[in-house]
């Protein structure tokens, strides 16, 4: 009966902090997983480098809106720079790199962990952050 | 309500003859997919490779000739299986969308700019992506044909499009999504009525019900061995003679011509003509095994076992708030194809649940991605039964499908 759909996935996915939209966002980007058919809308305030407000618009597996939620939990006040560090950081943890320490840096992001051993889910959790990659890149 | 299996089949010794059964330790419900196969069919092949490997129709030894002779007998038994007319009429290919890539490529060069084909919404991605390639190199026109909310699609439907320029209709028997059964008898006659082909897709029908090719009074019809006990790798297009003699071939090369000089060619008589290159023999011995095993089971018996779990099932998954189940409200349309939705669940959610609880069914919109849209949903959950399953593993999907709602966090529906 064991998931990896754990309290703190179910939780951002039931309730979502960031399921809304940004007031004065100057960064949007559709981010789409065909497998899913998981289309998020993401949306930034970035100001003097660092993201001041975040937030998502779109439909998605749970796997996809908690991820993206968590994201904008963790780098919502950050630096621009701060935010691609944790995304890598993000990105190492799908590939089972990460260390102990780096994992902490996630948070509640670190929930979703054990998604590395379900390939076909893993573009459901990286969407919402290769989206924001994509979308601080592109600025 | 078919409230007690009638087939009287004993399902217990018959899983012991499928080894995944038995080993992989999960409820399969997603057979509609693919099949899983019983031992005999594996061992036809193990058997061919270990004893009489050869290639066929070349050889001018006994073993060439015995690999020629098993071949050919998986053809005649794959004709009299559909009730064609004779084993010419059979051609093998690697599975049910070259079947139907080869119809699209050879019937659709008969077409000329204006002309019209017909499909469903309703069609597997394989019988819609090739008819449009083949319209587009004709300049012809496609017209879409609507399902009822059973996923029926009707004849007064199909005669609202028919014109004279209908040059080919191609339907699906029993789609994959609905598990409805079309009166493809009646769909033909009307397509013939104006001078139109008709192609049928028995991806779905054939491994589950009865089907003569002779008596639905079709033109082409295609399946896949895979989904009825056989291996992959072998598909089947049957042709009536006539028309089949006078299709162009879809692939060319060895095995296929009587003649060949450096500015000519001469094709060989069908099927030959259609089966290009290396066949699969072993792929296809087995498939012979597959059919003489329904055979021994009896696929009369298969189809009133699979009524019965499709009954069962059906009425289970009605009493769980929050399911929605596609398609027709009675069961008995379904045979055994279960499409549904879960209120606040995405699909690929539910699907790993099930996974988590050792139940293998499918999401996603299988390929049928314009019906999706059609339905309004982006995706969908499938089970999809076989004979072969159980009551217990129908208790252990219903269990599983009443708990996910909890499980994924959404608020509890109020009756
Ligand atoms: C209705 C229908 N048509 C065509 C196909 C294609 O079969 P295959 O993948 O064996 O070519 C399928 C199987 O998925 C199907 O369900």
């Amino acid at each position: 009966m064991n998931t990896f759909y754990n309290e703190i996935l179910i939780d951002h996915n039931a309730r979502p902090g960031h399921h809304h939209a940004v007031p004065g966002a100057n960064m949007v980007l559709e981010g789409v997983n065909p497998s899913c058919g998981d289309d998020i809308v993401l949306q930034l305030k970035v100001e003097d480098g660092v993201i001041l407000d975040g937030g998502f618009a779109g439909d998605g597996c749970a796997i996809s809106r908690a991820s993206a939620d968590m994201m904008l939990d963790l780098v919502i006040g950050k630096t621009v720079e701060e935010a691609k560090r944790l995304s890598s950081l993000f990105m190492k943890m799908i590939r089972e790199e990460i260390s102990g320490e780096e994992l902490e840096e996630l948070q509640e992001a670190g929930a979703l962990q054990d998604i590395s051993h379900m390939p076909s889910r893993v573009k459901c959790a990286v969407l919402g952050w290769h989206t924001m990659d994509e979308m601080l890149e592109k600025n | 309500m078919n409230r007690i299996d009638q087939s009287g089949l004993d399902i217990g010794k018959i899983r012991e003859d499928f080894p995944l059964l038995d080993t992989a330790g999960l409820a399969y419900l997603d057979n509609s997919a693919t099949s899983q196969k019983p031992l005999c069919v594996l061992e036809a092949e193990k058997d061919y490779y270990s004893r009489y490997n050869a290639n066929p129709m070349r050889g001018l030894y006994s073993i060439s000739v015995m690999a020629t002779d098993a071949y050919e007998e998986g053809r005649a038994l794959t004709a009299k299986l559909i009730g064609a007319s004779c084993s010419e009429e059979i051609i093998f290919t690697r599975n049910a969308s070259e079947s139907l890539n080869l119809a699209a490529y050879s019937l659709g060069s008969f077409l000329k700019q204006g002309d019209e084909i017909i499909i469903s919404v309703c069609e597997h991605h394989s019988n819609m992506l090739p008819w449009r390639a083949a319209a587009a190199r004709a300049g012809a026109v496609v017209r879409y044909l609507e399902p009822d909310a059973s996923g029926e699609l009707k004849v007064e439907d199909l005669e609202a499009l028919l014109s004279e320029r209908t040059r080919i209709v191609t339907l699906t028997h029993m789609s994959n999504v609905f598990g409805y059964l079309n009166d493809i008898r009646a769909l033909a006659g009307a397509a013939h009525r104006f001078g139109a082909w008709f192609v049928a897709d028995g991806s779905q029908s054939i491994p589950h019900i009865p089907v003569n090719v002779r008596e639905l009074g079709v033109d082409l019809m295609a399946f896949s061995a895979h989904k009825m006990l056989g291996p992959m790798g072998v598909g089947v297009l049957w042709g009536r003679a006539e028309l089949l003699e006078k299709m162009p071939p879809f692939l060319t090369g060895g095995e296929m011509i009587t003649k060949v000089t450096l500015d000519d060619c001469t094709w060989a008589p069908i099927p030959h003509k259609f089966e290009a290159g290396t066949v699969n023999a072993g792929g296809v011995i087995a498939f012979a095994e597959a059919i003489r095993y329904a055979e021994r089971i009896g696929r009369d018996k298969m189809a009133l076992r699979e009524q019965y779990l499709t009954d069962l099932a059906a009425d289970g998954m009605r009493k769980i708030p929050g399911v929605t189940l596609i398609g027709s409200e009675k069961a008995q349309d379904h045979h055994g194809v279960l499409t549904f939705h879960i209120r606040d669940v995405h699909p690929h959610d539910a699907a790993a649940i099930f996974d988590a609880d050792h139940i293998a069914v499918r999401a996603g919109h299988h390929c049928a991605q314009p019906l999706h849209k059609y339905l309004g949903v982006p995706s969908t959950i499938r089970a999809s039964l076989m004979f072969y399953n159980t009551e217990e593993e129908i208790g252990l999907f219903l269990e599983t499908l009443s708990t996910i709602r909890e499980r994924m966090g959404c608020p509890k529906i109020e009756e």
